[in-house]
């Protein structure tokens, strides 16, 4: 009943965000390709930082390699969907070759560790000029269309993304898989014991966390039309997603997906009303949820809260009247 | 009798310090063991070396006529090596049944996580922990830990089974009842070696004894010739203690 209520709520946000082109003008398109874009990849490091408990902040690196490997891809005279897929395995293979290494670590050094990524394929994208452009960026061939069918094309393939994600993500929460990373996650050493063979379950888990955003990043490139490695490698990127996750609850389903829409929206009005003040809001928020929603808005007992409101308000009128 | 587990010249190095050293014997199928000695006689090492959780320095494991001296831990597990921790290892956050059918998932190697829930399911009751089924793992007592361990381990379908301490920090009824559950598991077919500080206990359901002082295995036989051996008597049980069972077996 539950998961009905779950996937439903999922399909209706889904179909309101597809509408959107139909309904509303560019801006609020643009938008709703954020929303698409950001759920798709925090669904994706739900798989490791959710599921298995290990706080990845490769994020970036894999979008951007997804970014750079896309239009690569496109500049070598690749069609486009080709181009993409050849991002997306790209990626894949990166991060399953990478994670044989970087998994041996646990906790904040894995942590460390995977951030350090981020600066590393940053760095050597800047540095092999010959290759990447450097410093300069690449030009993406542009999608054919009016600015209008651009952004609905780029919104459905993003969605389509998302979608892909999503399904993943319940398959994997109901197999042996996620049995097996959710034991990991609560106590590893155990989970060996058992019987999981811990090594190759979390490389499996964190190929899940880059695939989608080796896709993202492709479908990104194409639609921005340049990218440079600055704005691929971004370490806010990195921090943003496994915020989202947190704001919507870590482990969950619906989580990833819930925290990617209010943190996006929340974004986009502090982008509009405060432009100096906005990453100083960020760690606001980044500061608020480790305090007070350390399991996320999913998580929120909202009957108790509601229940506790309500008896606020009615014992408020007694205790003035005794006072009075 | 066949042998299930042999250790040929099995040693461990941590730097400098040997750990286990040079030790060798042979466990029969069906056997319960016990295995004594005083603290830091590398007993958790001897269980660690032998399912896979830390490399050996040098010699030989072999579980089922197989050599399994280079395994992980986790294909330990598959295989039918399984063991209880000295401090338990539960996941927290799972419920009771949950956990069990982990061992069952990965370990016992079936097939669906329905199938894993369902075998899960009776090993609880086996333990007599079916009452608690749905519960956190991390709100049970420790004698309920205890239990759980032994189901979950239960669940993998182990051929061996390494108890590290299953009783420490139960109380004499607890520990009456841990007693009568490891002979009913012992009843199933299952081998096991039991590492265990009271020597009652030990005395009462091994029919063999290993015991290893420095590392090294000082004695094995059957229980009242390995309490009689004088050299077990020095390194671990005490004169008057010896002098204390031997006259009660005596009586009995």
């Amino acid at each position: 009943m539950k998961q009905f209520l779950y996937f439903g709520a999922f399909a209706l946000w889904v179909a309101l965000i597809a509408a959107t082109p139909l309904l509303a003008d560019n801006y609020t398109i643009r938008i709703a390709i954020s929303i698409a874009m950001f759920s798709a990849m925090a669904v994706s490091w739900n798989f490791i930082g959710g599921f298995t408990g290990y706080p990845s902040f490769s994020t970036a690196a894999f979008f951007g390699l997804g970014c750079y490997a896309g239009a690569l891809a496109q500049r070598n005279g690749i069609p486009l969907v080709m181009a993409w897929v050849f991002a997306t395995l790209f990626v894949a293979v990166f991060a399953a070759m990478l994670g044989a290494i970087i998994l041996r670590l646990k906790g904040h050094y894995f942590a460390i560790g995977s951030i350090a990524i981020v600066d590393l394929t940053r760095l050597i994208t800047s540095s092999w000029g010959s290759l990447t452009g450097g410093g300069d960026g690449l030009n993406v061939p542009l999608l054919q269309g009016s600015p209008q069918e651009v952004s609905a094309l780029v919104l459905y393939v993003m969605l389509a993304i998302l979608i892909v994600a999503f399904l993943t993500s319940i398959y994997v929460d109901r197999s042996r898989l996620g049995f097996g990373l959710k034991c990991i996650s609560q106590n590893e050493d155990a989970a060996d014991m058992v019987g999981v063979n811990t090594t190759s379950f979390k490389i499996v888990a964190y190929t899940l966390s880059a695939v989608f955003c080796g896709a993202v990043g492709a479908v990104y490139a194409s639609w921005v039309g340049y990218i440079d490695p600055t704005d691929s490698f971004s370490i806010l990127l990195t921090l943003k997603v496994p915020v989202m996750v947190l704001l919507g609850g870590a482990g969950t389903l619906l989580g990833p997906v819930l925290g990617a829409g209010v943190f996006v929206m929340l974004e986009e009005v502090f982008w509009a009303n405060f432009l100096e003040w906005n990453r100083a809001i960020l760690g606001g928020i980044i500061v608020f949820l480790i305090f007070f929603l350390p399991n996320g808005l999913l998580k929120i007992q909202y009957r108790t809260l509601y229940g506790a409101l309500v008896q606020k308000l009615r014992s408020a009128p007694k205790q003035a009247e005794k006072s009075s | 009798m066949t042998e299930i587990l042999r250790l040929e010249n099995v040693s461990k190095s941590f730097g400098g310090n040997r750990a286990v050293n040079d030790v060798s014997f042979s466990l029969e199928e069906g056997e319960i063991i016990g295995l004594i000695g005083p603290n830091g006689a590398g007993k958790t090492t001897l269980v660690n070396l032998i399912t896979g959780v830390h490399p050996l320095s040098a010699g030989k494991v072999i579980f089922a006529g197989e050599d399994v001296s280079r395994q992980q831990a986790f294909q330990a597990a598959r295989r039918g090596l399984a063991r209880t921790f000295q401090i338990v290892q539960p996941f927290p956050k799972m419920t009771v049944l949950e956990n069990v059918a982990a061992g069952a998932l990965f370990g016992g190697g079936t097939g669906s996580v329905e199938d894993a829930l369902d075998l899960a399911h009776e090993e609880l009751k086996f333990v007599g922990l079916d009452a608690v089924a749905d519960t956190p793992a991390s709100s049970l007592a420790l004698p309920n830990r205890k239990r759980l361990e032994l189901a979950k381990s239960l669940a993998m379908r182990p051929k061996f089974l390494l108890l590290d301490e299953v009783n420490a920090g139960l109380n004499a009824s607890e520990i009456d009842g841990a007693l009568d559950l490891i002979r009913k598991i012992a009843a199933r077919g299952v081998t096991i070696l039991i590492i265990e500080h009271l020597m009652k206990v030990v005395l009462s359901i091994s029919q063999r004894i290993l015991v290893l002082h420095h590392g090294e295995l000082i004695a094995q036989g059957d229980p009242r010739t390995v309490i009689e051996d004088p050299q077990v008597v020095e390194a671990y049980l005490g004169s008057k203690f010896a002098a204390r069972v031997k006259a009660e077996s005596h009586h009995a």
